[in-house]
């Protein structure tokens, strides 16, 4: 069993610049940022590494910071500029019962992060549901389509805190 | 010159009666035999997770019923205790106890339901009645205590929408005093019914490394063999104070984690869970239920994630606080969602007919998938 403390510290030993902090203001559980393009690298350093053995994914999930620039339009609605989008990865392991949240940040114009799901196939659909729901690119995902949402839709993303509910869909009235 | 073959391409659902709900599965076949499963979700999202942004932390509760409609009161125990989590704060026993009977009596409730729509997958009808008729008797403790049979907004933060009727205790003791000889009559009618075995046994097999690699939890991982269950792994609420057993599949008819194991766990998981409640029963103490419930909940800034286990497995909350009174962000590990996300691995090499067993076997939820 291993400390939030001992996890960043092999991590940063192993890693270097790839890991950016560790958080542990917040009130319950340590988080470790890490660079959105060597996730892929990291995770499998999580996973197989005998001190870790992070062989569970519990949770992938995406965020909309919203820590940009707010515009507001005539008809009172918000754009969003600039700031981030986040994915959080929720660790476990179920041979040395410790966890760890890992995140990591991704600029909202261009939303590209390594796709974890050659390490834990349950990342294939948290994934799509996070590319699905807020937009954010997965390189190397066999198969990024929309999940939840219907594969036409074209609105864009609605869990973006600046999402707008689009007038048709399909011909459709949509607010019915 | 050869011959031009090609795969053929079948539609199961989106309405169909053993797809549980709005699901759609894309099969490709090679006459009778499955190369692969491509399910298409999403028939029933209505975006929970964007709601409970416009809502106060309370009133995501009722929100929560309604994802997994077969435990609601399970759902409503993940979220008050994430959020009690992230609040810090410390609930009186007596609810404890509440909260650990009626998630006990929702988990026989949920997994009635399992069995008894999988014995009707495949043909047995009669297991069905009578699962049914035992359930209803579940549903009217749960009505007897807060008024509702399947959507109950019961459980508060800090505490619960009303205590508990004065016969409660005496009849949930007769219920379970009731209940136990009839899980006899279940085995007898359905469990090693020589049919119901040829369908299940051998079909549909996970092994316990592809589980844990797809995050499979619950009964179905159990069923591959591995005692991992979070009221003993990662004790929540009070189910430390408990003597309980994990059931895990054992491949007594066939291989460990086939689709006779995975039913069997549930069986044997409805007696651990009926040994619970008699324990409960005799502890639970004296209080007041809504003592602890705070005025206004205005969480601190930061991030909590909380899991418990939910009769269809570990059903996590990802919650962002921003030190408002509502969530800036919900995220909802659905059991069902990814357990479903296995399916085409397991169907792969099978005939159509051991889809249904398969599918039945891992005891989805729709409402749960799409959230």
């Amino acid at each position: 069993m291993k400390t939030a403390d001992e996890i960043y510290e092999l991590l940063k030993k192993e890693f270097g610049e790839a890991i950016l902090s560790l958080d542990k203001e917040t009130p319950v559980e340590p988080i470790i940022s890490i660079a959105p393009l060597h996730t892929n690298k990291i995770a499998l350093f999580l996973r197989d590494n005998e001190e870790l053995k992070f062989d569970s994914l519990m949770c992938l999930s995406g965020v909309d910071d919203a820590n940009g620039e707010k515009i507001k339009e005539e008809d009172g609605s918000e754009t969003i500029k600039g700031g981030t989008l986040s994915v959080y990865y929720h660790l476990y392991s179920i041979p040395l019962k410790h966890k760890i949240t890992l995140k990591a940040s991704v600029p909202r114009e261009n939303p590209e992060i390594e796709s974890v799901e050659s390490i834990w196939r349950t990342a294939d659909w948290h994934e799509r549901e996070a590319y699905d729901l807020i937009g954010i690119k997965f390189l190397n995902h066999p198969d990024l389509r929309r999940i939840l949402m219907p594969y036409d839709w074209e609105a864009g993303h609605p869990l973006r805190k600046d999402y707008k509910n689009p007038e048709f869909y399909q011909g459709m009235k949509v607010p019915y | 010159m050869a011959l031009k073959t090609e795969h053929m391409v079948l539609n199961m659902g989106p309405q169909h009666p053993s797809t549980h709900g709005v699901l759609r599965l894309e099969l490709e076949l090679e006459g009778e035999l499955i190369k692969n499963v491509i399910p298409h979700i999403g028939y029933l999202h209505r975006c929970f997770e964007k709601h409970a942004e416009a809502m106060t932390y309370p009133q995501v509760i009722p929100y929560t019923d309604r994802m997994d409609y077969l435990a609601s009161m399970y759902n409503n125990f993940g979220y008050v205790v994430t959020v009690e989590k992230l609040l810090g704060i410390e609930v009186p026993e007596r609810v404890q106890y509440i909260r650990v009977i009626m998630g006990e009596l929702q988990r026989i409730a949920s997994h009635m339901v399992a069995l008894g729509t999988y014995g009707l997958d495949l043909g047995a009808f009669t297991p069905f009645l009578y699962l049914f008729r035992d359930r209803e008797k579940i549903l009217s403790l749960f009505e007897m205590t807060c008024g509702a049979r399947l959507l109950y907004n019961y459980m508060w933060v800090g505490g619960l929408s009303h205590d508990i009727h004065p016969d409660f205790i005496r009849l949930t003791k007769e219920f379970v005093n009731y209940y136990k000889p009839n899980i006899k009559e279940l085995n007898d009618l359905l469990t090693f019914n020589k049919i119901f075995i040829e369908r299940t046994a051998n079909i549909g097999v996970l092994p316990l490394d592809t589980a844990i690699n797809y995050g499979i939890t619950g009964p179905n991982l159990r069923g591959s063999g591995l005692k991992f269950d979070l009221r003993k792994d990662d004790p929540y609420s009070i189910y430390d104070r408990f003597d309980f057993d994990i059931p895990v599949g054992k491949g007594l008819m066939g291989t460990v984690g086939d689709c006779w194991d995975r039913y069997y766990v549930r069986v044997l998981e409805m007696e651990q869970s009926l040994r619970i409640i008699e324990q409960a029963i005799d502890q639970i103490p004296e209080g007041n239920v809504q003592s602890a419930i705070p005025k206004r909940i205005k969480p601190p800034k930061g991030t909590v994630y909380g899991r418990v286990e939910n009769p269809r497995g570990e059903l996590g909350y990802f919650i962002i606080s921003d030190g408002s009174t509502s969530p800036f962000r919900v995220k909802v590990r659905a059991p069902s969602f990814v357990n479903l996300s296995v399916l085409g691995e397991l169907c792969k090499g099978h005939l159509v007919s051991d889809v249904v067993a398969i599918l039945g076997s891992i005891d989805i939820v729709l409402g749960e998938v799409d959230r």
